[in-house]
């Protein structure tokens, strides 16, 4: 079984909301909104509680709580902190964005991420989201093109064991959440560093962050073993219009 | 007057009547800097404590046991963020009192347990306005006291002294951590609602141990 995640807001509505966006994503994962508490807005302790009961009755191997603001955190940690030690050692309370975290986690998650890989993945999510979005604020709609810059300069000594094609996004919506995370999801499986549009193949924030859309184009490579299947296969899977063309 | 299980019954007990007379109070400080609920939280908290006292069949062994159930019973019921760190205090405070009556050493342990459980969750330093600027004097008071061949009531005492200055001492403080530092410079001139209910907390002990009677149900 994977790496559950709990999801604890000061609002039931949002913590089911960020619990939606991340099933989504990593349809395999657990993903249980414990928000909001028995008067309205705030965070409970008995929810918290029996979320992580819960997930563990289930054989969770281990969960990772992702909070929003203040009381949250101190309501999970308190949790954590009551749970038996054995039980205690298998949950992870990372300083993570809440929707963002949440996101990645799961896709790190559905990907086979043990407990401290996928609390690891939350916590960069906060510092990938904001790196990326500068990059871009600076480098205007080129930001694509400067991450695939980077990457043939790394590249470049190599030459002749990069494999390299370049597809035009079919779907109009492009990259968006959903896309992103099957694009994710088909390079982790190749298990070749294919890099998309210069973006970390593998990283579904990476390939949102391109903000590429319809009718774009990618170049899609990769270098070494399996390069020329992985991207053919990756290929194939954005040529395939993600079943929105 | 020996500090035994029937002694920290009496001071849940004590300290449930007290935060009660004190709600609207408390209710109050919190308003001027904070969002108002720290008197209600804490007075629903300790009711529901008595409660589950009352619902016991048989008396708890240690002292830690009624601890214990007072973390649990606070950190379900008192909203915000004082469930948890009250919660965690008495966690961290019923950790080291496995014992059927407390010598000043174990007063001692308890008072520093229950400050470090509440800086484990809150991380805030003395200085910044919070309940921390009561229990940190408190543990401090209280090491000193056992240093110097105090009893284990005068250890107590000595705590619930300190902690009564601690939160005087807060009202010209700026908030730095918490809700009330949303305001800032403003403030000042209030006391923090936390180190005062921490004070009235320390102090219902010594008046458990200095007074038999058992205050009636808030």
């Amino acid at each position: 079984m994977r790496t559950a995640l709990v999801l604890v807001s000061h609002s039931a509505r949002a913590a089911e909301g960020a619990a939606e966006i991340a099933r989504q994503m990593a349809p395999d994962v657990w993903v249980v909104a414990a928000g909001g508490a028995d008067e309205g807005i705030g965070t409970s302790f008995d929810r918290v509680l029996s979320a992580l009961e819960g997930v563990f009755a289930e054989g969770a191997p281990g969960v990772v709580v992702l909070t929003d603001l203040g009381s949250a955190v101190l309501t999970s940690q308190a949790v954590v902190e009551t749970l038996d030690d054995d039980l205690a050692a298998r949950v992870r309370v990372p300083d993570a964005p809440f929707v963002e975290g949440a996101v990645v986690a799961a896709v790190e998650a559905q990907q086979g991420g043990d407990l401290d890989a996928v609390a690891a993945a939350a916590i960069a999510a906060g510092a990938q989201f904001a790196t990326t979005t500068t990059t871009s604020g600076a480098t205007g709609d080129g930001a694509a093109d400067a991450g695939l810059a980077d990457a043939g300069t790394a590249h470049g000594g190599a030459g002749d064991d990069v494999h390299r094609e370049t597809v035009t996004l079919r779907n109009p919506l492009g990259l968006h959440a959903r896309p992103a995370a099957l694009l994710a999801r088909a390079v982790t499986d190749s298990g070749v560093a294919v890099r998309i549009g210069g973006a970390d193949g593998r990283s579904v924030l990476e390939l949102m962050a391109l903000g590429a859309t319809g009718g774009q184009e990618l170049v899609v490579e990769a270098r070494g073993p399996g390069a020329r299947e992985a991207v053919d296969h990756v290929t194939s899977v954005i040529e395939g219009g993600f079943g929105e063309a | 007057m020996t500090l035994d299980v029937a002694w920290v019954d009496r001071w849940v007990r004590r300290t449930a009547a007290v935060v009660a007379e004190h709600r609207v109070e408390l209710i109050e400080l919190d308003r001027q800097i904070g969002d108002g609920d720290h008197g209600e939280n804490l007075h629903r908290g300790f009711t529901a404590v008595v409660g589950r006292l009352d619902e016991l069949t048989e008396p708890p062994a240690q002292i830690g046991d009624v601890l214990k159930l007072v973390a649990t019973t606070l950190m379900s019921t008192v909203g915000g963020a004082a469930g948890p760190l009250y919660g965690t205090a008495y966690l961290r405070a019923a950790k080291v009192t496995g014992l059927p009556e407390l010598d000043a050493p174990a007063v001692v342990a308890m008072i520093e347990a229950g400050l470090e459980g509440i800086v484990a969750r809150g991380k805030a330093t003395t200085g910044e306005k919070t309940m921390v600027d009561a229990w940190s004097p408190a543990a401090a008071a209280a090491q000193t006291a056992a240093a110097g061949g105090a009893t284990a009531l005068e250890v107590l005492e000595a705590a619930a002294n300190a902690a009564e200055a601690g939160a005087v001492a807060t009202d010209p403080m700026v908030a730095t951590k918490g809700r009330a530092s949303y305001l800032g410079e403003r403030s000042a001139g209030h006391r923090d609602p936390g180190a005062a209910s921490s004070a009235l907390v320390l102090r219902a002990a010594v008046t458990a141990a200095t007074d038999p009677v058992v205050p009636a149900a808030p």
